[in-house]
């Protein structure tokens, strides 16, 4: 009976708690949420065009994303 | 490792808006708000004339991510500073520290109420889920997750707009200039990738709370 009391007691003062409801400022540091990144994503369309990158490897992203850049090179895109 | 920057040859651009179009299009844009945009200097006077293409320039040391009072401004690993729509209180400093003008601002109701800020991402998305319902509508398309350019750069018709890694976008331009033999400068470069205070370290990608 003691037992019950206690805990009802207990749930009933958890109720008495005010959780923090607004961000909790850091000065200087970024507040929001956390986002992933690019190279976390498995290519699309691989399965028709074949992997462009590995997912989760930067270098492997960033040499697809090189490739792709350098088609801006009219010389490059249009001898190579 | 690569840092993500904007390039326009004004030598060049011909003024056709094809990037506010693919902009608009590819991030589905609110009315009102234009992430990018084509500014022409000395308009009219022959030999003089030129059109430059304007938007966010993921700045080095960006004075937006300075001036923000609520924090919501990051930068990623490749260099690209996006925000945080949620934290965003519409309060229009970013936009007074930008020596761009990039961040826009819906009308979010009658009598002139700012939204929340929105510019351009680098096609880039932002803190969502990537590739999600949610992200697309707060920020626009991701791209990069999906291993393509901005849309702005890679429509671009005369290819005067050069996104990417700032190393490769420098050289192409470097074997273009030197071809042509003028037109070197390069607008808003200083601004946004200049050498900044002597002895300044390069500002490093913010560590981000939840991320491994």
């Amino acid at each position: 009976m003691r037992a019950v009391i206690l805990i009802i007691a207990a749930l009933g003062l958890a109720a008495c708690g005010e959780a923090e409801q607004v961000v909790v400022y850091k000065q200087g540091k970024y507040q929001g949420k956390p986002d992933t990144r690019s190279w976390d994503n498995a290519p699309p369309g691989a399965e028709l065009r074949g992997s462009a990158w590995t997912k989760g490897n930067r270098e492997s992203w960033e040499e697809a994303i090189k490739t792709r850049q350098l088609a801006q090179h009219e010389h490059k895109r249009i001898y190579q | 490792m690569a840092r993500m920057k904007f390039l326009c040859d004004a030598e060049r651009c011909i003024e056709c808006n094809g990037c506010v179009t693919a902009c608009k299009n590819e991030n589905e844009v609110p009315w009102g708000v234009n992430r990018r945009r084509v500014v022409t200097i000395n308009d009219g006077v022959v030999g003089a004339e030129k059109s430059i293409s304007v938007a966010c320039m993921h700045c080095s040391d960006a004075p937006c991510m300075a001036v923000c009072p609520v924090d919501c401004f990051y930068r990623t690993d490749d260099g690209v500073v996006l925000h945080d729509k949620d934290l965003c209180i519409g309060c229009g400093y970013c936009f007074y520290a930008c020596p761009f003008g990039a961040p826009q601002f819906p009308q979010a109701g009658a009598f002139g109420l700012r939204g929340k800020m929105d510019k351009c991402t680098f096609c880039a998305g932002g803190p969502e889920g990537d590739g999600t319902q949610a992200e697309f509508q707060k920020y626009g398309r991701n791209r990069l997750a999906e291993g393509k350019l901005p849309a702005c750069a890679e429509m671009c018709s005369t290819k005067a707009l050069l996104g990417g890694d700032g190393d490769v976008i420098a050289d192409i331009y470097r074997e273009r200039v030197t071809r042509r033999g003028r037109g070197s400068e390069v607008w808003g470069w200083g601004t946004a990738y200049g050498p900044g205070k002597p002895g300044a370290t390069p500002p490093q990608p913010q560590q981000q709370p939840g991320r491994s």
